[in-house]
């Protein structure tokens, strides 16, 4: 797997929402690299803006959104000083999107053959008829069954699990090199939450493409992605390659996160450890550390101005005053103090 | 988790309950099983997880098992009297006694009410407070479950999901429940906010004595909370047993499917775990497969799966299971 150039680079990307006269600070300053052939997780609660960072770089955005960023590039091209309609062949050619909720995703008075002919009769110029037979390969292709007949049903009669196939059919159907999914399994049983992950992960050998997946879930992630960003208020806390993530957090919010959840391998019945407060306002919110108010660590210097990276590997950094060795120190004394 | 006993608080007998499926003209066509004879019991003190995909009936369950829903079908037993056909006056006692915290915090509270009128409403209808003793009363669970008392006066859009949850804790707590029925309380909430949530849950338990139903379909999270599952699959239970016992050693096709569909949270293990995937979706509830309901999906099915239904029979001491394998 080629894994060492990037397909997607962006820099100190900044998306505000104007809401009546107050602005909304969704996405602040974020640095995030998608290299190709690779799966990349955003995780973050709801709030967080891993949605809209995503968005900003689509250019799927509302209009009262205002994006602003020093670069985007994608492959060779900068999509900042892409026209609109530039912009519209790259996107659902060569960057695709699949969305939660696969209720809502679909046209209710479309047969699920307009849905895929309307995306290949505009991005690859097919005829009617080719269109058609390329998608039945599509249909085939992500695992429904007797694609021919299916392609003449209305989206009400699919189940959810099947939506969601159509849904990443529709995406694939162009071979895009980007696939940005957003929450692709929230909507659904965890039954067919293992279906469509394996999909995925299978497609995403077959294709070769790069996947960035947002989810909330770290469980989703772990089997899946090759880096994960963890993203708060906004900016991203910490980026790293799973393990890292997973094993070596030096973030307070990335081990506060993978304390509250229960473990379901060994059983323990250890009580959870919560994260105090709730998710911060992005209306107005104050210079510092977006997580200031529900760390353990916080000292004044965290809400006075942005915290600096520290970089702990080539591929491992986190956004905190402290490192994660300082970190643990602090555990230790707290630990005695408590003795 | 601790303070159980083996006497039994709620209990229900080949429980039913059917919807009826009506067509444009109003005439019934078919009936959607909902829940489907199911028999089981919850032994005071305890938690008892009953966990499924969507469409199968646990909540409907629960949802019949304190009486909001009325009974197409069998029994349920509260302390050992049949509360089944009770009406008026008389289920209204036992209705306190079991209390219900719902999965959408956000749709649960009045919005034209404030966090007063929304708590003390079912102390109202009780009618045995004073106006004061019901304001200290509303103080104190307020208390109990983590909020300041300057919040009685604010309305429900003015808090958070996590917060509103708690409002509908206090709400259920408020009558003092023996039994509440917990119908996917998390499911809403963000991870941060899941743990304090069911912490709470847990410590209210440890207080008060209570007694959960807890409806969910994050089994890690069931685990976690839980004394006993029961595996639920289109209307019949598949598999009850003590629930670190259902983990380690489950029986059924289905609880071994669900089981391994849960995500891993935790890198190498979930590389080296081989997963179980089952094809296919959910049956509609409508057109019920013969046999074995399970059987258009098991990986293991035999003919006689589609012939005759497994009865749920007891395989080791607290464990039960309805599979023909």
């Amino acid at each position: 797997m080629e894994q060492s150039t990037k397909l997607l680079e962006v820099k100190n990307l900044n998306t505000t929402f104007q809401i009546q006269k107050n602005i909304v600070k969704a996405v602040r300053g974020v640095d995030i690299h998608v290299k190709k052939g690779e799966i990349l997780a955003v995780v973050g609660e709801s709030g967080s803006g891993k949605s809209v960072l995503m968005k900003s770089i689509m250019g799927i955005l509302p209009e009262n959104a205002q994006v602003t960023a020093d670069l985007i590039q994608f492959e060779e091209n900068d999509l900042k000083t892409f026209s609109k309609e530039q912009q519209r062949k790259i996107r659902g050619k060569e960057i695709a999107m699949i969305f939660q909720d696969p209720m809502t995703a679909l046209n209710p008075l479309k047969t699920i053959g307009q849905h895929l002919c309307e995306v290949l009769k505009r991005h690859q110029g097919l005829k009617k008829a080719d269109a058609l037979k390329e998608a039945v390969n599509a249909l085939s292709k992500v695992g429904i069954p007797s694609p021919e007949s299916r392609l003449k049903q209305y989206p009400h009669e699919f189940s959810g699990g099947m939506r969601q196939r159509v849904l990443i059919a529709m995406a694939l159907c162009c071979h895009p090199k980007l696939l940005i999914a957003d929450e692709p399994t929230t909507a659904l049983d965890v039954t067919i939450q293992a279906q469509i992950l394996e999909l995925l992960q299978e497609l995403q050998e077959k294709e070769h493409m790069s996947i960035v997946l947002i989810t909330h879930d770290l469980g989703v992630v772990a089997s899946l992605s090759n880096r994960i960003a963890v993203m708060y208020g906004g900016r991203v806390m910490e980026e790293g390659v799973t393990d890292e993530i997973f094993y070596h957090p030096q973030h307070p919010y990335t081990r506060a996160l993978l304390h509250a959840i229960p473990k379901p391998v060994t059983g323990v019945k250890e009580r959870l450890e919560p994260i105090p407060g709730m998710a911060p306002s992005l209306l107005n919110p104050f210079p510092g550390c977006p997580f200031a108010d529900r760390c353990n660590y916080t000292t004044d210097a965290c809400r006075e101005k942005m915290p600096e990276y520290h970089t702990y590997s080539d591929t491992q950094r986190a956004m905190c005053v402290f490192t994660g060795e300082e970190l643990d120190k602090k555990d230790g004394k707290e630990k005695q103090n408590d003795k | 988790m601790t303070n159980k006993s083996e006497e039994i608080l709620v209990e229900a007998k080949e429980l039913q309950k059917y919807f009826p499926v009506k067509s444009f003209l109003g005439k019934t066509k078919k009936e959607v099983r909902a829940v489907d004879k199911i028999s089981l019991s919850i032994k005071k003190g305890e938690t008892f997880g009953l966990v499924g995909e969507s469409g199968c009936g646990k909540s409907t369950f629960g949802r019949t098992l304190i009486r909001m829903y009325e009974p197409t079908g069998g029994s349920i037993f509260y302390h050992g009297m049949d509360i089944t056909k009770l009406k008026g006056k008389e289920l209204n006692t036992y209705r306190k006694k079991m209390q219900i915290i719902f999965q959408d915090p956000y749709s649960a509270l009045d919005p034209h009410h404030n966090v007063r009128e929304i708590i003390s409403e079912p102390m109202a209808l009780e009618g045995k407070l004073s106006s004061s003793e019901m304001e200290d009363r509303i103080v104190s669970l307020l208390k109990t479950v983590g909020m300041k008392p300057d919040d009685m006066e604010k309305y429900a859009y003015e808090f958070s999901g996590g917060q509103r949850q708690r409002i509908g804790i206090a709400r259920a707590l408020a009558v003092q429940p023996e039994f509440v029925l917990c119908d996917e309380p998390i499911s809403a909430l963000d991870v941060s906010i899941q743990a304090q949530v069911v912490n709470m849950l847990e410590d209210l338990q440890q207080e008060l004595g209570l007694t959960y139903l807890f409806v969910a379909h994050d089994l890690s999270m069931v685990r976690h909370i839980s004394d006993r599952i029961g595996v639920m699959y289109l209307g019949k239970i598949v598999e009850i047993s003590e629930s670190d016992e259902l983990y380690d050693n489950p029986l059924h096709p289905y609880t071994k499917a669900l089981l391994s569909a849960i995500p891993i949270a935790d890198p190498k293990t979930a590389r080296l775990s081989k997963r179980q995937i089952i094809e296919g979706d959910l049956p509609s509830p409508l057109n019920i497969p013969t046999g074995c309901r399970f059987h258009t999906r098991c990986p293991y099915a035999k003919p006689e799966c589609s012939i005759t239904e497994p009865e749920l029979k007891e395989v080791s001491k607290g464990h039960f299971v309805a599979c023909h394998l």
